[in-house]
This record gives C-alpha cells, structure tokens and sequence, in this order.
C-alpha cells in the first residue's frame, strides 16, 4: 500500500493580455509557448507527435496550425508550433484559447507538486518573454479554472492504473470520494453557479461545472468521472484515469495531498479492498451541497437514506486506508500523506481557519472575510471577486498566493532550489528521463516525441527513426543514463539503444 | 534529487506540529489585528486598479 503510482498534472491558464480584454487568447497563448521554447532552443523541430498510428513519413512536417487555430486569425508564420517538449519531460502548449502545462510523468505525490510548481515558472518566463516581443502588451496567466462568467478551463490529473480493475469499481468508490474532496483541495470561489450569478463564496471552483456522474466529455456536460481512455503506454496492461474535477491549486500541501489521497483510494480499488463502500444518493448534487457550504456541516444522501458530511466520508476513506496500511505495510510518503489527511480533516473538524496555511479554499476565504470585515463588502463586490482572481496571479510581485508565502503564511514542501532544477531537469525514475535527456542532449536530431515514443531525424537516414517507451517505468536514469553518457552523437545513442 | 527531495518531506513533517488553540488576550488580539492590516495592506498595494472594470473585462473561452 503506497501513495508510489505513476502519476501526473495538466493545468491550463487562464489568460489575460493587459489593456486588451478583446485580444486572441490562441494568440497570446501561442505567444507564450513560443517565446519560451524559441529562448531555450526548442523551436528547431522536435514537435509533439499526434499520430502515433500513422506511418513515420506523416510525422515529418506534422503542422500543428489547423489545430491551435483558424490559421486567419495567425499573423507570425511561426504560430503554428506552439507545441513543444521541454527537457524536463513536459508538454507545454496552446489547448483550446489557454496555455498549458502537462507535467512529466513522476512517481509519486511530493514529485508532481515539484514538476507541476516548474510548471508554474515555465509559464511565468513564457509571459515575460512573449511581452518582450515588439507592440505585445503584457500577457498575464492565472492558475485558476474559471472567468465566473460561465467558462471553466481544466487542471487535470492523471493515474496509471492497472487494466483488469473493472471500471465499475472505479467509478463505484471514486465518485464519493470525489465528490467530498473539495473540502481538502477546492481551490474557494467567490461565486456560485456556472455563470457565478449568485452571490457567495464556495469551496470549488469546479464544482458546478460537473453535470453528470460518469461521461466521455471534458468541454461540456464535464462529469465527476471522465471515461477517456488513452493509456499512453501499453492498453493490455494499463489504463490511464484521466481526472477532470480537480481545482488548480497553488498551495503544494493541497497538490500533494489531492494527488496523495487519490493514490490511496486507488491502491485501495485496485486490490478490491474497499468491499460494498458507500453509495451516495445522488452525487452531482451532493457535490454542489458539499462545495457550497463553506462551514462544512452539509450533509448529502447516502443511497440507504443515511446521510453523511463530506468530513465523514473523507474520514471513512481514511478510516479504510488506515486498515489497509496495517494488513500491508507502507512507505515513508505514504505515512506522511496519511498523518496529513488525518490533521487536516481533524482541525476541520474543529475550525477551518487552522488550515489556513495549508489549503487555498482557506486561505483565499480568510482573506476575503478580512476585507468584508475591514471594508464592510458584500459578496457581490467587485473587489471580492479581484481578490478570489488575483490570488491565482502566477506573478510573484502580484499574485495574492505569492504574497502570503512571502510573507510565511503559507506552508511549503519544497525549496525554490528543488523547483528551479525541475524546470530543466526531468525525473529519473520515470521514461520522462528518456525524453528530457534526448531533448536537453539531441534537440536538433528530434523531430517530434509524445508521451509513448520519442522520434529521430537521424543524419543520414532517409526515413525517421522511431523509440516506442511504452513502459512508464523504463528509460529510467537508472536504465539508460550510461547510454547517454556514453553517445556523443544521437546516432551514437540510437544505435547503442536498437543493439540492446 | 531523490535526497534532496527525502530531505523536504521530512522537513514540513518537522514543521508540522499541531498548533495548540490557545486563549486569546487582549494583546495578543491586538498584535493579530495588526497582523491583519499590514498584510491587507500589502494586499492593497498589489490589487489591480479598478477592480469592477477588472473583473469585468477577464471574460475567457472555456477549455477542458
């Protein structure tokens, strides 16, 4: 039993150029990815690869344009691009009208809090750079999911799991965890319903964009749990869950610990520990109860007519992952994510403001009841709402998040070291180590990678050469870091990799 | 980096010792007002401009 899974992050931007609110936010968010992939050298060719059905000749001059946009609404030629793998593994790109991250794939909880926290300053120098393009204003990104007029853009999480989990199962004990989840990891929102028309703050900012139990769909009717079905690696064996209800977070304790409780509950499944669980009567609705009421009292119907509050029903997971700890042991991070899981619901128990330096929905509700104190706001106010906004600023001079950990009020598990190496650096135990290393080392002989293959350009070659990773857990440093210590020459590591 | 990141966890364990709720007196009461305002303070001095006009105009096209 271990929080230890193969995992990840996706987070789109919001964005925002400033002075210009009718400004193209393809264009601005192509900007962003295109300015800091042309500064570090990432423009040459390697491009992300789609058609990983396709021929190898269809990879070559893959364009990307018809995707990003209606190539009218493109002036710069090189717009087209805005698709790129960096050499710590990620994916950064334009997704629809944001930019977005999708962090390399990591092992554990405490790493996607590092890698997606590289993330965030991937962003940040993408902005600063595309502002230095001549007649560009500033662009400003925001890591949040909503405008509170209506649109929600996604932060989605993503789970290796194995195959033979029968998906009913899944569904069955993740839909009542989900749905009790934005007491920990709800980012807060002054606003409630889609379109943000009524007046209150509440502890999710996804929560009233899910419509449905379980569904395909990600841009509309979105549901508690998405269907899609795009291992990235081999389907015999894997099935990769793609979570959409997740809030972007900005305080690492609650990335770590959305990504860490999840791990458990599908360890959990996986070994088809949790027997019968519990049911809830009718979940979207629950979820809507449970992310609109701030002092945590409210209770949702259970399919047996009981009721319980999302408190119980965290309590009730952790209860089970206690029990499951006992019968097969642990590890040191999945120790620590439990004894965080039990503090926090304890002191939510007693007051949510104990957690104030520990979950966003608490420290962003904290300080909006101190400016209704100090101003005597309603919660229609505009202020309120710049406030709830302007806390997900990823700038460090304006972001309200980076202006309580300035100001230490706001817990940390990482050093701005640890995150600064990450934004260069990929994973070692992950094939993400394989990718960054072929980008940092080969780039100009990489004509195109994704999360299953990275693809060559190989000096007299005339067709492209194509590295299936497969196996998330192969292209380790441990298993070809001495590969690439050893090839000067990409040719060199191709040739030693096919020998094998 | 497997250390280094070993070294962090183990760290905000450290941290994290349960903080005793304590009775408030008046002193104390009165240095967390002023904690109060100096970070609204700051807060006031990084808040965009004209937050209506703000938060009107951050309208953004739906994603995932």
């Amino acid at each position: 039993m271990t929080v230890r899974r193969v995992q990840g992050s996706e987070v789109e931007y919001g964005i925002a150029v400033q002075g210009q609110p009718h400004a193209n936010p393809m264009v601005a968010s192509t900007h962003v990815v295109n300015a800091y992939a042309s500064a570090h050298g990432l423009t040459r060719r390697a491009r992300w690869d789609f058609e990983e059905e396709s021929p190898l000749r269809d990879a070559r001059g893959f364009d990307l344009s018809r995707e990003v946009a209606d190539p009218s609404q493109l002036t710069d030629e090189d717009l087209g691009l805005a698709n790129i793998i960096l050499t710590n593994g990620a994916r950064l790109y334009v997704d629809h009208a944001h930019p977005e991250y999708s962090s390399p794939e990591v092992t554990n909880p405490l790493d996607v809090v590092r890698w997606e926290k590289a993330g965030e300053r991937v962003m940040l120098r993408g902005a600063e750079l595309a502002a230095q393009i001549p007649s560009t204003a500033p662009i400003v990104l925001y890591k949040n999911n909503i405008d509170n007029k209506g649109a929600s853009y996604g932060s989605h999480e993503n789970y290796l799991m194995r195959r033979d989990v029968p998906f009913e199962s899944i569904v069955k004990h993740l839909t009542p965890f989900f749905v009790s989840r934005p007491v920990i990891c709800g980012a807060g929102r002054v606003g409630q319903k889609q379109d943000g028309s009524v007046h209150a703050f509440q502890l999710a900012q996804r929560a009233d964009y899910m419509e449905v139990g379980v569904g395909l769909e990600t841009t509309l009717k979105r549901p508690i749990i998405n269907t899609r079905d795009e291992p990235h690696a081999d389907a015999k064996k894997y099935r990769r869950l793609h979570v959409i209800i997740g809030d972007a977070n900005c305080s690492e304790v609650a990335i770590y610990l959305k990504h860490g409780t999840t791990s458990l509950v599908l360890a959990m499944v996986e070994a088809g520990f949790l027997g019968r669980g519990i049911a809830l009567a009718r979940p979207v609705e629950a979820l809507h109860d449970i992310s609109h009421d701030p002092t945590l009292q409210a209770l949702v119907e259970l399919d047996d007519g009981s009721t319980m509050t999302a408190l119980d029903i965290q309590e009730h997971y952790l209860e089970r992952a206690r029990a499951f700890v006992e019968q097969n042991g642990s590890d040191e991070q999945t120790d620590d994510v439990l004894a965080r899981w039990q503090s926090i619901l304890d002191r939510l128990r007693r007051d949510p403001a104990e957690c104030a330096r520990e979950l966003d929905w608490v420290a962003k509700l904290q300080l909006l009841e101190q400016y209704r104190e100090r101003d005597a706001l309603d919660w229609d106010h505009a202020k309120l709402h710049l406030v709830d906004l302007q806390y997900h600023d990823i700038r460090p001079e304006k972001g309200l998040y980076h202006r309580l950990v300035a100001r230490d009020r706001i817990d940390r598990l990482l050093t701005d070291d640890a995150v600064t190496e990450a934004i260069g650096e990929p994973p070692h135990d992950t094939r993400a180590f394989f990718r960054g290393r072929c980008l940092s080392r080969f780039a100009t002989d990489v004509a195109a990678a994704s999360w299953d293959s990275v693809i060559f350009d190989l000096p007299g070659h005339d067709s492209l050469q194509r590295i299936p990773t497969m196996e998330p857990l192969r292209g380790t440093a441990e298993h070809v870091g001495a590969l690439f210590d050893t090839s000067a020459t990409a040719t060199d590591l191709f040739r030693a990799i096919t020998r094998r | 980096m497997a250390e280094q990141q070993h070294k962090s966890t183990k760290k905000s364990t450290e941290d994290e010792t349960p903080v005793e709720p304590t009775a408030v007196d008046s002193e104390q009461k009165a240095k967390l007002d002023d904690d109060v305002d100096s970070i609204l303070g700051d807060i006031d001095d990084v808040l965009e401009e004209n937050a209506e006009e703000f938060v009107r105009s951050f309208v953004q096209k739906g994603g995932q």
